[in-house]
């Protein structure tokens, strides 16, 4: 669902650009709004949360669409962890539909999805690795689990087909989220050149947070 | 059916759990005895638990939200963990999860504990695994999305899912070949989307046949060329293994 927010970018006590093929890592307290902007369209940023006082307990892709009973991320959406709590509600969003089922790329995923030969490539699960071990805290690979795809199409039929359509996004779309609990936000933003995912250009996004 | 006898057997009772290191090669068949089953199932890899069972990599490798017959399960590093061999259901749901124990108290009520129920008290999904991955070594951070055997969910054009049970039949199989030794932790409390408004799982029946990887002109790799290069990824792990 379409919502738009009326927060002021000049008010936000964080504001900074993440290239794509980076990865950004930062807490977000309870009661500060999160948003992530698609500043040139079609790009995926792929998004992992967790608790930030017990890291076991993050982001699950299949408890927030059990809790939803629907597959797809937009306004009024709770992202739910594994423990069963609301990390963030999903409070603005000006692109109308993210994922969750299609993951993250990895160098491995890449070399079964697209040729042998691509396995070289750099992709999101080594940009999660980075992130998680700039994190600290012990974390690492267990640590990276199903994420969100913000900004990123992947269309469902009935009849259970899964698909990578060209993003619905466009230059400035964004989602707005407030967090519930203390909460760290981990982003990859996406390098894949393989797939229509980000238009097969990854362009870089902007990352607010106010109090 | 299959001429050969199992070498191992058991029936899992409604709200049961189970975890077993299970050779490469060897098919487990697990058997809808009653109608209505439901089985959540997670796969590592048995020599690096680290490696895990990956919903996603299994839907965009074979562009599906379901599994049956015949297609692949997907590691998370670009491998097969096993291969649906054979399926009388048809659709195999990969997305919704377990239940927990908030949600068990709301569908089912709070009168479902050990002191008032002993054996039949109401147990839930997420507390089997952590049970079982427990046994391993694993907790809270391995708990990844689970595979729902048996139970079909469907999508409309708007994402919104509906739990179809119209296809449940008594004595319906699903049977796994798997490709990498493989921890199989599973547990048969109810699929979080059943409606029905009581607390009562079916048993399943669990045999375990003897066998071999996938050969080379193999259903299942010839399914997808997806699938086909994440057989060469574990035909390349294990040569560079043993």
């Amino acid at each position: 669902m379409i919502t738009e927010s009326p927060k002021d970018p000049t008010a936000a006590v964080l504001d900074e650009t993440v290239l794509a093929g980076d990865h950004w890592v930062q807490i977000v307290r309870a009661g500060q709004t999160f948003r992530i902007v698609d500043l040139e369209g079609n790009q995926a940023a792929d998004t992992l949360f967790y608790d930030a006082h017990d890291v076991s307990n993050r982001y699950s892709a299949c408890d927030t669409i059990r809790h939803q009973q629907n597959l797809y991320l937009t306004t009024g959406t709770k992202l739910m962890s594994t423990g069963g709590d609301v990390l963030l509600t999903i409070v603005a969003d000006t692109c109308g539909r993210h994922d969750t089922l299609g993951g993250a790329c990895s160098r491995e995923s890449n070399s079964m999805r697209y040729a042998l030969e691509k396995e070289p490539m750099h992709a999101c699960r080594d940009s999660f690795i980075n992130g998680v071990t700039a994190w600290g805290h012990g974390m690492g690979k267990r640590d990276i689990t199903c994420n969100i795809n913000f900004f990123m199409n992947v269309p469902v039929t009935p009849e259970g087909r899964l698909t990578f359509e060209d993003g619905i996004s466009g230059p400035g779309r964004y989602v707005e989220m407030r967090a519930e609990r203390d909460v760290v936000a981990l982003i990859s933003n996406c390098p894949q050149l393989n797939n229509p995912c980000n238009a097969y250009h990854p362009t870089p996004v902007r990352v607010l947070i106010w109090d | 059916m299959r001429e050969i006898t199992p070498i191992y057997q058991t029936l899992i009772p409604g709200g049961g759990m189970w975890s077993q290191v299970v050779g490469r090669g060897k098919t487990l068949r697990f058997t809808d005895l009653e109608g209505g089953a439901n089985v959540s199932l997670l796969l590592y890899n048995a020599d690096q638990l680290v490696e895990r069972y990956n919903m996603p990599d299994t839907l965009k490798g074979q562009h599906v939200f379901f599994l049956t017959a015949p297609l692949c399960l997907h590691s998370d590093m670009g491998r097969i963990l096993a291969s649906v061999t054979h399926d009388t259901r048809g659709w195999h749901d990969t997305v919704c999860g377990c239940t927990d124990a908030r949600l068990t108290v709301e569908k089912y009520g709070s009168q479902g504990t050990y002191q008032a129920c002993r054996n039949d008290f109401f147990r839930n999904g997420r507390e089997n695994f952590l049970i079982e991955l427990a046994k391993w070594g694993l907790g809270p951070k391995d708990l990844v999305p689970n595979l729902n055997l048996f139970s079909k969910v469907v999508a409309d054009g708007e994402g919104n899912l509906t739990f179809d049970a119209r296809e449940v039949k008594a004595g319906d199989v699903i049977e796994l070949r798997l490709e990498m030794k493989t921890l199989v932790v599973l547990n048969t409390c109810p699929h979080p989307l059943d409606p029905t408004p009581s607390y009562a799982p079916k048993p399943v029946g669990l045999e375990v046949f003897p066998g071999l990887p996938a050969g080379p002109e193999d259903p299942c790799r010839l399914s997808r060329p997806e699938n086909a290069r994440a057989f060469i990824n574990t035909e390349n792990y294990h040569l560079l293994r043993d």
